[in-house]
């Protein structure tokens, strides 16, 4: 029997917390109305919902998205993207190039300092450098780094990068995160980054300062007061870890938090369009920066007959994936280059959703159904049998393997579907090639080099080249493409590769997924470009009357 | 308990119990309709489960479909249909496993004691520390995934209950004079333990079967939620499931009908389930002098 | 008795090392390792860095070589660094989650025992009744409902349209400005429906164990010759028949204690609850080795211990089993 002592002390706590929520109500308030439009104001919370915790405070040693956007506000680089997904000066003023593309010299802005208040000079600069490129330092990104000659500080303010051949990507490589030498340079040299201070409590050039990391909960920034652009207006950035995207949405719509990274293409299209939240929210759609793909593996010998990769093309519809698995919220993709930039082409092999043309085609590369049994055979009488694999997990990729196997039946080939946990697809299937069809993602990047996605030297298991595709022109025009600085003559290399990698279709790219932001209506400065709506982030505010939470 | 196991009176006994549960006896007559309707699902279902269809996604349940249909623009009828099929495949076939290997990895234990006991009870030590779902995972990786995998590790991982069941059992029985009696006449080891302490121990077996299955029915829906169930295109239940999972406000029949199906599956087998180990268990049919006491309330 | 506790704890050790071991074994072979996660698939990844951490994390050396390696430090609970890019120590890592496991799984188990006994013992008592068939159905529909699908809609009719609870997380975000008592009623409304789904799903088991428990001790003949005497009933269940009958359920309670220290995945992962399950599932997932073999060293322990206590008390009640398997009677 419980003491009378505990009995009182639970009645009391009880009582208090009874009280408690007499007076507190609610946590949070219900939706507001859209009131008027105030001046730019200081202040305010940013609540984000992060489907999965940061990995780590330092995003040089990071590969998971969280972590970079946490350390997008945390640190900063030379250089930034605008809203055109051009290159501007962040913490350089300004470079220049040698003629000969071999030298890019960065003059740094003098105004600039860590969250420390120590200076950020030119030794930054080259001892991120140097670490990046130590063995000892396990980063994921190196590659950049790693074709520099030499990097080196010709006064406080001013840096020279040189090269051994010229690098189209060059300045963009330097727009990565800054780290400090004053307090990394001993743990860098050790290899012990990981176990260094920084990785808990991280001091950058960013517009926003770290607060507190609470694993698996939350991360908490506030604002920078001497950021070199200017304090930025929200006060506080708060991530929530919120590991179910159902519950992401229901947080949203109790306005527990005030933005979301993309919306799925049902929520946009169907959840969301109820009056109270077109009140509350501001939903945004611009064209992403990824597509989806159906690799082949060109060392299996049914695929290295171009004829059946084309009748395969045929076979797909690719306006009903986008309609089945993004409610159409997705643009066709005929290539792996970002549509609506420079060196985009539309003008390209198409090829549309007919299975009669893709029957022809399997039949001339000797596929036919030749039992009647509704599977096409060889001349050999072996029936054309695979399996479609794709990472589990991933809800579109799965739905899209659904929908293929189905078309490809038609045609008269017999697909299987195996959905397999991550780490072991990467390893057991994808890097010693033992698959026949993929469906996968990639980036299309800032910039159009994809030199290691698509030239024969990058065949490795280690590498990206995963369909195994060799094409001496397209090796050439890659290796021109990338050894220019001058933009208008990559232009015509990468309009080539992309004709010729519609024509040869080592893969049959799907689609480029819109990006379906929603931002709480209560911020203001928000104006969708092609980048996206980030690119101006520092110049969110909220007017005074409309501010939610109070800093402090 | 008798030697050689159950008798044709005992059986009468057993069925008069049984069939005054009135819970059981629903169960059980639930039970036979889902065993048929799953038997015959390919010519009850009105649509091609498989089949996408991307001009009907997420319609609401109509004349056409009677339970709306999925992501894709599949039947969610038909589906349910067919994934009848697997997920009480899974059911029975996992528990035979799991019994099969129980029964004779507790029986082992029961009978021959000393340090055939201890290895078996430590064996269940490390099968119960164990996290399956990362022995499903490796399995599941380095092998095809496939409804025979899962089965197979369901059963693998959950024999422990009816092992120790089988061997609480053997150790009561072995003490009885008729097993003893058999051991002086000379009879083997196997004989006696097949013939004399195994249909004896027959029910709690039974019993553990019959209320395994929802359990396993009910570990595939959640191997389905951490993605490591039966592949695409097929249905199960569990599957079933976690797709409406991101879609309980829009479409409520995706997860209403396949959970309605695992409900109704899991509460029959558990009072069939129950009502057999009701009527089976000697200790518990009404004694006389009980029924006497009782009637004179 | 105390003879056998002695053994046995005795024989834990050796098993313990055989279980960790194989686990080490089971999660080293498990296809795909830690480093796979450090080349993702994007066009700037690098792959050189793999080598340098085989040699550091001393992957590269057999397996037998890598456990003893591991087994020197974890005996004396230094259980290394994560894999992961945070690189902070296993046991700050399971410290930071295991209070609130803890702490949740102890007041879900007390709510399940208080409720399972008087539901187990009356549905006993007028076993086959309306009662019972009523409470029969209710415990099976709260075991066969999906936990997400309960949560959901718990989330979404009080959350979300009504309004009066939290949605997800463990506190709110202003929670360090709120005064002492605002505070555990803002731990108390964020617990409450995790809590009630957790409960609705856990009540069966126990609750027919219950039952069952109860109306096995019902037929026996001392509580006949009790009710012969002409004791109430009341007296007859609550004095003879209720303490017989929980002491199986004892063994239970001791073979719950495991899992006290484990989360439904589900559940954290819904109510984004910074749990144990789901550390255990991710660092699965992501092949984060010290992090999983902390957490089995744990529970593997835990089992042992509640293993031995139920074996004990099993042993206290019918004392044929004792100790475990003499042959032919003496």
């Amino acid at each position: 029997m419980p003491s009378r002592r505990a009995l009182r002390a639970l009645l009391a706590w009880t009582a208090g917390v009874g009280l408690a929520a007499a007076c507190n109500g609610p946590i949070e308030s219900r939706p507001d109305e859209v009131v008027a439009t105030g001046p730019p104001a200081y202040g305010d919370t940013f609540i984000q919902a992060s489907i999965g915790d940061i990995g780590g405070l330092i995003p040089s040693l990071t590969s998971d998205q969280s972590s970079h956007e946490v350390g997008g506000l945390i640190y900063d680089g030379l250089v930034k993207q605008d809203k055109d997904l051009n290159l501007v000066p962040a913490m350089a003023e300004s470079w220049t190039y040698s003629p000969n593309c071999l030298e890019l010299t960065f003059k740094l802005r003098r105004d600039v300092k860590w969250h420390d208040d120590y200076p950020f000079t030119a030794d930054d600069v080259v001892f991120t450098y140097e670490t990046m490129i130590n063995p000892k330092t396990p980063a994921p990104f190196k590659e950049g780094f790693l074709l520099v000659k030499e990097a080196k500080a010709l006064d406080k303010y001013t840096v020279r990068i040189r090269y051994d051949k010229p690098y189209a990507r060059a300045v963009e490589t330097w727009g990565t995160t800054m780290l400090p030498k004053h307090l990394l340079q001993s743990f860098a040299d050790a290899g012990t980054l990981r176990e260094s201070p920084q990785n808990s409590l991280p001091v950058g050039t960013g517009p926003y300062r770290f607060q507190e990391w609470k694993p698996g909960e939350k991360v908490v920034l506030v604002a920078n007061p001497d950021y070199y652009e200017g304090r930025p207006y929200l006060s506080r950035i708060v991530y929530r870890v919120i590991p179910s995207q159902a519950t992401i949405f229901l947080e949203l719509k109790a306005n527990g938090v005030d933005y979301v990274n993309t919306l799925t293409g049902i929520q946009y299209a169907r959840q969301t369009e109820y009056p109270a939240f077109r009140k509350a929210y501001r939903k945004f759609r611009y064209p992403g920066d990824n597509y989806t793909f159906l690799g082949f593996n060109l060392k299996d010998p049914r695929f290295a007959d171009k004829r059946v990769r084309q009748a395969f093309a045929h076979a797909i519809d690719k306006q009903e994936l986008i309609d089945g698995v993004r409610l159409g919220l997705a643009h066709e993709a005929n290539g792996p280059m970002r549509p609506g930039t420079w060196a985009y082409t539309e003008d390209v092999k198409h090829y549309e959703y007919s299975p009669e043309k893709a029957k022809a085609l399997l039949a001339e590369a000797g596929w036919k159904d030749r039992d009647g049994d509704g599977v096409v055979e060889d001349r050999d009488g072996k029936p054309f049998t695979l399996t479609i694999r794709t990472n589990q997990g991933n809800d579109e990729r799965k739905k899209i393997a659904e929908i293929v196997q189905q078309r490809l039946k038609e045609i008269g080939i017999q697909a299987d579907i195996q959905l397999i946990e991550w780490a072991a697809f990467i390893k057991e299937f994808i890097k010693p090639r033992r698959f026949e069809l993929v469906v996968l993602g990639l980036g299309t990047g800032s910039d159009p080099d994809q030199y290691v996605v698509w030239h024969s030297s990058q065949r490795g298991p280690d590498q990206m080249n995963r369909t195994g595709y060799a094409n001496d022109e397209v090796d050439h025009l890659l290796e021109a493409g990338r050894a220019s600085c001058v933009q208008k003559d990559r232009v015509r290399a990468y309009h080539r590769i992309q004709e010729i990698l519609a024509e040869d279709l080592p893969m049959i790219f799907l689609f480029n997924r819109d990006s379906l932001p929603v931002v709480t209506s209560r911020i203001r400065g928000v104006s969708p470009s092609p980048s996206g709506i980030l690119y101006n982030f520092n110049e969110w505010y909220v007017p005074k009357t409309q501010q939610r939470y109070t800093s402090g | 308990m008798a030697p050689g196991g159950p008798r044709r009176g005992e059986i009468r006994q057993f069925w008069r119990t049984f069939s005054r549960n009135q819970l059981a006896m629903c169960g059980g007559a639930v039970v036979t309709v889902l065993v048929f309707l799953a038997v015959l699902a390919p010519a009850l279902a009105p649509w091609d489960p498989n089949r996408p269809d991307t001009r009907k996604i997420l319609v609401a349940p109509s004349s056409s479909h009677w339970f709306g249909t999925d992501p894709l623009g599949r039947d969610v009828l038909s589906r349910v249909l067919y994934g009848s099929r697997i997920s009480l495949s899974v059911g029975f076939v996992s528990v035979g496993i799991a019994a099969a290997i129980g029964m004779l990895l507790g029986a082992a234990a029961g009978y021959y004691g000393g340090v055939v006991d201890n290895v078996v009870m430590r064996l269940v030590d490390l099968m119960l520390v164990f996290p399956r779902f990362f022995l499903l995972l490796a399995v599941l990786a380095f092998l095809k995934p496939s409804i025979w995998t899962i089965m197979t590790v369901i059963g693998l991982t959950g024999w422990m209950g009816v092992a120790r069941l089988v061997r609480a059992e053997f150790l009561t029985l072995r003490e009885r004079e008729f097993v003893i009696w058999s051991e002086s006449v000379g009879a083997g080891a196997l004989r006696i333990i097949f013939r004399h302490i195994l249909p004896n121990a027959i029910a709690p077996i039974l019993v553990a079967m019959t209320l395994g299955i929802p359990a396993a029915i009910l570990t595939e829906a959640g191997l389905s939620f951490l993605g490591l169930g039966v592949q695409p295109p097929y249905a199960t239940w569990g599957n079933i499931l976690n797709d409406g999972r991101d879609y309980i406000e829009i479409a409520w029949w995706l997860t209403l009908y396949p959970g309605l199906a695992i409900l109704i599956t899991v509460l029959s087998y558990n009072l069939m389930g129950e009502g057999i180990r009701d009527a089976l268990d000697p200790r518990l049919r009404q004694s006389r002098v009980g029924r006497i006491l009782r009637l004179g309330r | 008795m105390a003879l056998f506790a002695l053994r046995r704890l005795l024989l834990s050790i050796p098993l313990l090392i055989g279980i960790t071991f194989v686990s080490f074994v089971v999660i080293s072979l498990a296809p795909g390792g830690p480093l796979d996660f450090l080349t993702p698939e994007d066009p700037n990844a690098s792959p050189e860095v793999k080598e340098r951490l085989v040699k550091e994390f001393g992957l590269d050396r057999p397996i037998h070589v890598q456990y003893w390696q591991w087994l020197k430090r974890a005996v004396r609970l230094d259980f290394g660094r994560s894999f992961l890019p945070d690189g902070r120590p296993v046991l700050t890592k399971i410290g930071e989650r295991l209070p609130v496991t803890l702490f949740l799984n102890v007041i879900e188990l007390a709510i399940i025992v208080g409720l399972a006994v008087p539901i187990g013992v009356l549905s006993a008592t007028r076993q086959y009744s309306l009662y019972d068939k009523i409470t029969t159905v209710f415990v099976f529909v709260g075991f066969a409902t999906p936990d997400f699908w309960l949560a959901l809609l718990l989330m979404i009719l009080f959350g979300v349209q009504l309004g009066w609870l939290p949605i997800s997380g463990l506190r709110s975000l202003n929670w360090e400005y709120l005064t002492f008592w605002q505070q555990q009623w803002d731990f108390f409304a964020h617990l409450v429906l995790p809590i009630v789904v957790a409960t609705f799903g856990g009540l069966a088991g126990f609750s027919r164990y219950m039952r069952q428990s109860m109306l096995e001790v019902v037929r026996q003949d001392y509580v006949q010759t009790a009710r012969a005497k002409g004791l109430s009933e009341r007296v007859v269940i609550s004095k003879h028949a209720l303490r017989n009958a929980l002491l199986p359920v004892i063994t239970i309670l001791a073979l719950a204690l495991p899992g006290l220290i484990g989360g439904s995945v589900i559940i954290e992962s819904i109510f984004a609850i910074p749990g144990m399950g789901q550390l255990m599932v991710q660092s699965v997932f992501s092949r984060d080795y010290p992090v999983v073999m902390g957490n089995l060293v744990i529970v593997a322990s835990l089992t042992l211990v509640a293993n031995l206590v139920a074996d004990i008390t099993y042993g206290l009640v019918d004392p044929r089993i004792r100790f475990g398997g003499r042959r032919g009677r003496r």
